[in-house]
């Protein structure tokens, strides 16, 4: 396989600082290769600069030192093919849940200029996304009538709705109890099978990771640091029931204790 | 008590407290045989609103279209100035302090300066209205603006989102229930400004009414004037408030959705 050819999101030899020169140092020396269609996993300790690491990938900052690659090209921008979601669904709540859905829309060409007269195929656009992460005929309800989960499930279709090559995830499932949370690894397992966008999802979950994920990276806490970098062997698709497997355990084991060595460290 | 009698009690008790300070007022003054002159009883008061229900009403009108005009001024100046300080740090921190130091200078102590300017008549008193009712508009809107949640800005800016989009879909979105919430303030403030400005530079005007009623004696006619601007004070916040409700329901569900 083309090694190279194939990398879409690439971070080398990135440092970043905050309050510039001589302030806090959040990550340091990162390098990370995703590839096309990959979809990869960041665990650390909290604080340890996960956040920054994605705002990095997305351009909405830019390293202090090293250079950062999306699809070929230095970011010097907001990257505009990325789709993010947070561990807070932010949806807004003047909006229904389609119209939520319509925002990136009515912002992101080639869509912006056609939604006014297209309106009704981006609509059924959106009510066939609901359906397929189990909200059909949600649609017309505002986001406050909509539980936890299901808002999180909005703000997941929100991130995908404009077809984005890359999903950037933020501790997406952080604030949802364990039943939910498994409901929407199942949910996020089947969007990525379908469409296979690039994915990079960042948690402190590890067997969210290692569930979700083709290659999982361990990252120290702040000054964050790659410290570990996992490729997960398991076949797909996977069943929520190979969590429960030797094999699925060996590997979050494995894992956990190198955290337990950053922690030590 | 079952449910609809209180919700019912909950409706009248405005005009319950309102009547019984009527009722309470009215019999002090007529037992204790307090002078109109000094204190006028309710009844005497309304005497002279039917006496004088001309007059009233014209200098009524002169207020209340002078308060609505520095008002709806004080909103369009107050909307743009809140959209530059919220959605700009620099804005911010230039502007901020000045604006808080203007604020705190009594509205009253620059009718002299307009009456210089524009001398006697109605633009000190739209002016007036206009300086003293931006303010709250300005604060409100700015905040709606300055406190867009970071997550929902990284949402739209790693879609090309321009600083006009995010103004525009977001932030103008999210701040309208503190707008609205500060147009019930601002109008009323309006109708201070205006009366202010009357009593000291103007012939027209409830505030002008009152002075000279005063200054002729008449007390009943003094208090009559404070009635009707109370009354347009309370009918135009209620306006507001009915706008507000239907504008930004989706913010209040808490107090009014079930």
């Amino acid at each position: 396989m083309l090694q190279d050819n194939a990398a879409f999101v690439t971070l080398d030899g990135v440092s970043h600082v905050y309050g510039g020169a001589g302030g806090t140092l959040a990550v340091e020396d990162l390098s990370i290769n995703v590839n096309r269609g990959e979809f990869a996993a960041v665990v650390g300790p909290s604080g340890c600069g996960k956040s920054t690491l994605m705002k990095l990938a997305t351009g909405l900052q830019f390293p202090f030192k090293g250079a950062v690659r999306v699809a070929g090209e230095v970011v010097s921008k907001p990257v505009k093919i990325a789709g993010m979601a947070f561990q807070a669904p932010t949806l807004l709540p003047w909006r229904t849940t389609l119209e939520n859905l319509l925002l990136p829309l009515e912002i992101v060409e080639p869509h912006r200029s056609r939604i006014r007269r297209h309106k009704a195929e981006y609509v059924e656009r959106a009510e066939n996304l609901l359906a397929s992460v189990g909200l059909r005929g949600q649609g017309s309800k505002y986001p406050w009538e909509l539980s936890g989960g299901m808002q999180q499930r909005t703000s997941l279709c929100r991130a995908l709705i404009h077809e984005p090559d890359l999903l950037m995830l933020d501790e997406p499932f952080g604030a949802l109890d364990a039943f939910t949370r498994e409901e929407l690894w199942c949910v996020l397992r089947d969007l990525w099978q379908a469409r296979r966008f690039t994915t990079v999802l960042v948690t402190h979950d590890l067997r969210e990771a290692v569930f979700l994920a083709d290659t999982v990276y361990v990252m120290s806490k702040r000054p964050g640091r790659i410290v570990a970098r996992r490729e997960v062997g398991l076949p797909r698709p996977r069943d929520l029931e190979v969590t429960y497997t030797d094999a699925f355990t060996d590997i979050v084991h494995e894992m956990r204790e190198r955290i337990g060595l950053v922690r030590r460290t | 008590m079952n449910a609809a009698a209180e919700a019912r009690l909950l409706r009248f008790a405005p005009w319950l407290v309102a009547a019984a300070i009527l009722v309470v007022w009215q019999v002090v003054c007529s037992l204790f045989d307090v002078s109109e002159f000094i204190f006028p009883a309710p009844i005497a008061i309304v005497r002279s609103l039917i006496q004088y229900a001309g007059p009233i009403a014209m200098h009524a009108w002169q207020t209340f279209w002078t308060t609505m005009a520095g008002f709806a001024i004080g909103v369009a100046v107050g909307m743009l100035l809140g959209m530059a300080i919220g959605s700009s740090r620099f804005v911010y921190r230039a502007f901020y302090p000045l604006l808080v130091a203007f604020n705190s200078i009594p509205k009253a102590a620059f009718v002299p300066i307009l009456v210089v300017w524009f001398g006697i008549g109605s633009l000190p008193a739209v002016l007036t209205a206009c300086l003293i009712c931006f303010f709250p508009i300005v604060v409100n809107v700015a905040t709606g603006l300055a406190t867009l949640e970071p997550e929902l800005e990284d949402v739209l800016r790693s879609l090309g989102a321009t600083r006009r989009d995010i103004l525009l879909k977001v932030g103008l979105p999210r701040c309208l229930p503190y707008f609205f919430a500060s147009l019930k303030v601002a109008i009323t403030l309006a109708f201070v400004g205006t009366v202010v400005s009357e009593t000291v530079a103007s012939n027209e005007g409830i505030g002008y009414l009152m002075m000279s009623a005063g200054s002729s004696m008449k007390m009943p006619l003094v208090f009559a004037g404070l009635f009707v601007i109370g009354v347009m004070a309370m009918a135009m916040y209620e306006c507001f408030a009915v706008l507000e409700r239907r504008m930004t329901g989706w913010a209040h569900r808490g107090t009014s959705a079930a």
